[in-house]
């Protein structure tokens, strides 16, 4: 039997059987993660984001939304009759962050896209209690009069691809005009819906898009991906 | 005193690093519970967000983490190691005294620069990870360095055994290293936006975090003040440590198993199941190790129990360890998924972080800081014991209305959603559970306002420590900073 005094009188020793100790259960919980196939589903319906609905999530970061909403619905009874189809993990398999969020002190948004119109959004967003008097959240009217940079916009998806999101060149090309033109109900989307199906044109600025338009965007896809009607639980078996 | 310590050879301690850290605890400790109060009574009325961006909700959380966790907490983790591991190996700090001023200024730039670009509105959006990369490979730098320094001190200590404090220090050291990298891990933009996206999606992201995020807690916010445990303690009862044994069960059982338990963050997700049941059992085991070392720290005070009249910074660490027992045993039935899937997203969850916060991280932290602070600055001793005692009963006294309203406000909105009526029915709407909750709100805003007055009283204390006349040394007895080591340390 080792005699502990080989590791209290050698630094080296300490060091590398603590680091041994604590690198086991990282390795068999997170390594398998990458590995066993069906920890992400196959399913039907998942695409990146459209540039939009990426600045749009980009917003939802740098606010913190996810302190306060959850995009997570859990398979428990009364979380599927609230909030909808529980969430599936394919459904955040482009999301650089996870947004899954700790804490309610709002609702989830796992599926909040299309419950609401985007009018709605707009003026909750602007004075949440003018519509939800008993709501605790802050005030975003700053979002509407914030412009939102496009001129990084290429650099940002080339991040995403560089670290796994499939955006193909000719997405990348159109990133600005796909951008301008979901911010556009007045535009011709087919090109838009073609590289991106299902994208929600929001009654925008067009041609100057604001960081409140972006946000809308991608709170309305939220959830509307996948087709659950189209899959079994079979194939949801991770 | 100095006899003993200047028997072997003499020794000046580095002291001025363990100062500017303590200064620097002390005021992220105030700026840490002034943010928390402020949030606290945004969330009792929202219209306190005053619709400015800068400050609301969303924004200044992190501030109010990051200034709890890593400014108050990491300033005390500093200030006491580097304190500690020259005690113990009766050497001074390694690397000289730039290497520490670096290390010092160096962390301090961190927390100012990483608190600024929360309010600006840059975030990664990972809890307790919300610094953005560039900010990260700062870090990463200052930690290695603080590593290079703790570790170079280890080797060159005149004591042959390395004393149990500073395994748990060298643990926190290391395991922080590993979590904060491989977490950190991302694509930036471009070098010049403070933008990036990590390396993971979805789930594995998701898991990643939490191994990182819970870690934060059992490294960063546990391993790290049990080694303040195993030296404060013994040190301020004047009592051995009460099994040298356990200290060593517990070390390796600690740190073995506490990296298992992320997966309890993350019960009926998306996660596959096997990772979730993983987690909970391991989660479940930290009971023991956790309150093995919990009895090692209170039964070292065997024999000098009528020091808790006497001496206030030891009664603040041993309620601490009581907290830590208290929160590692709630922590273990919150994990269990049945109970989880009450507890979970609702504020029963603040309420547990905020046991261990407040009553084991910051009580454990005031400890050591009532014990350094007439140490540091050779002062005869604390100003006032009194006004120890008020900082104690307030601040107790906080810590319950916070943790009881949490409580009641977390089961009350964990029923409240699930909650049928008689046609089978959702019986509230979301909203209904925070109409609900106010009231509770209300208290918990108050348990933190009397921890933050709890704080003052203690500013106050320690400021008159150093400069009032009446703790002044007589001129001939005052010590030189190589015999301010305590006897046989």
């Amino acid at each position: 039997m080792i005699r502990h005094e080989f590791f209290e009188k050698n630094v080296i020793f300490l060091m590398v059987g603590a680091l041994l100790t604590v690198a086991i259960g990282g390795i068999v919980e997170i390594v398998p993660l990458f590995t066993i196939e069906t920890t992400v589903e196959h399913v039907q319906g998942m695409r990146p984001y459209t540039p939009l609905e990426l600045r749009g999530r980009d917003i939802y970061v740098q606010e913190g939304c996810y302190l306060c909403h959850s995009q997570q619905i859990r398979t428990l009874r009364d979380e599927v009759e609230r909030y909808g189809h529980y969430s599936i993990a394919a459904e955040s398999m482009y999301d650089k962050p996870f947004q899954w969020g700790s804490k309610r002190i709002g609702p989830d948004l796992a599926r909040v896209g299309g419950k609401y119109s985007s009018d709605w959004h707009y003026a909750h967003l602007i004075n949440p209690q003018e519509l939800v008097p008993e709501s605790l959240m802050p005030h975003y009217a700053f979002l509407a009069e914030t412009p939102l940079r496009t001129d990084d916009l290429q650099a940002r998806m080339k991040a995403n691809r560089l670290s796994g999101v499939p955006y193909t060149d000719e997405q990348i090309a159109n990133a600005v005009t796909d951008l301008k033109t979901q911010a556009n109900p007045d535009a011709d989307n087919a090109a838009l819906l073609k590289r991106y199906p299902k994208a929600v044109t929001v009654p925008g600025n067009g041609a100057h898009p604001t960081e409140m338009d972006a946000l809308v965007a991608y709170l309305q896809m939220l959830g509307t991906l996948v087709n659950f009607a189209d899959t079994n639980t079979e194939r949801l078996q991770q | 005193m100095s006899d003993t310590a200047t028997a072997i050879s003499p020794v000046v301690y580095n002291d001025e690093v363990v100062k500017k850290f303590v200064i620097a605890a002390v005021f992220w400790a105030i700026v840490a519970f002034l943010v928390g109060v402020w949030l606290a009574a945004e969330l009792a009325w929202p219209s306190l967000n005053l619709g400015l961006q800068f400050v609301n909700f969303g924004r200044l959380r992190p501030v109010h983490t990051s200034a709890a966790i890593f400014a108050f907490g990491g300033s005390a983790l500093f200030a006491t190691s580097f304190y500690v591991v020259q005690r113990t190996c009766h050497a001074r700090l390694f690397g000289g005294e730039a290497l520490a001023n670096f290390i010092f200024w160096g962390y301090q730039f961190f927390i100012v620069m990483a608190a600024l670009s929360y309010v600006m509105g840059f975030s990664q959006g990972q809890e307790y990870a919300e610094p953005e990369w560039h900010l990260d490979l700062w870090l990463t730098i200052v930690w290695v360095c603080y590593l290079l320094v703790f570790v170079g001190t280890l080797i060159k200590r005149q004591e042959p055994h390395i004393y149990v404090a500073n395994w748990f220090y060298l643990a926190f050291i290391l395991t922080v290293a590993m979590l904060h990298i491989t977490n950190n891990l991302a694509i930036p933009v471009s070098l010049f936006t403070a933008k990036s996206y990590s390396v993971y999606a979805g789930v594995q992201n998701a898991l990643v975090q939490w191994w990182y995020g819970h870690n934060a807690v059992g490294f960063f916010l546990t391993a790290g003040f049990l080694g303040m445990m195993y030296y404060f303690i013994p040190k301020a009862a004047g009592r051995p440590v009460y099994s040298y044994r356990l200290s060593i069960v517990h070390f390796w059982t600690l740190i073995f198993l506490y990296i298992w338990a992320g997966p309890h963050h993350l019960h009926w997700t998306a996660l596959p199941d096997w990772t979730q049941t993983l987690g909970m059992a391991f989660s479940i085991m930290l009971w023991m190790p956790s309150w093995g070392g919990m009895i090692n720290g209170i039964m070292t005070l065997s024999g000098a129990w009528d020091k808790l009249r006497t001496d206030p910074g030891l009664r603040f660490s041993v309620t601490a360890v009581g907290f830590y027992g208290m929160s590692t045993f709630e922590g273990p039935v919150m994990s269990i998924r049945t109970v989880n899937a009450l507890s979970h997203y609702t504020d029963w969850t603040i309420g547990h972080v905020h046991s261990g916060a407040l009553g084991w991280v910051a009580f454990i932290s005031f400890g050591a800081l009532y014990y350094l602070v007439p140490v540091l600055w050779g002062r005869g001793g604390l100003y006032s014991k009194p006004l120890a005692a008020w900082h104690y009963w307030t601040a107790t006294l906080g810590i319950v209305l916070y943790i009881v309203s949490m409580w009641v406000a977390g089961i009350m909105e964990g029923l409240m959603w699930r909650a049928y009526d008689h046609f089978g029915f959702l019986q509230y709407s979301f909203v209904e559970s925070v109409v609900a909750i106010h009231p509770f709100f209300v208290i918990r805003l108050l348990g933190g306002v009397l921890f933050l007055i709890g704080g003052l009283i203690m500013v106050y204390n320690l400021i008159m420590t150093v400069v009032s006349d009446s703790t002044a040394r007589p001129a001939a007895s005052i010590p030189s900073a190589a015999s301010l080591s305590p006897a046989g340390a």
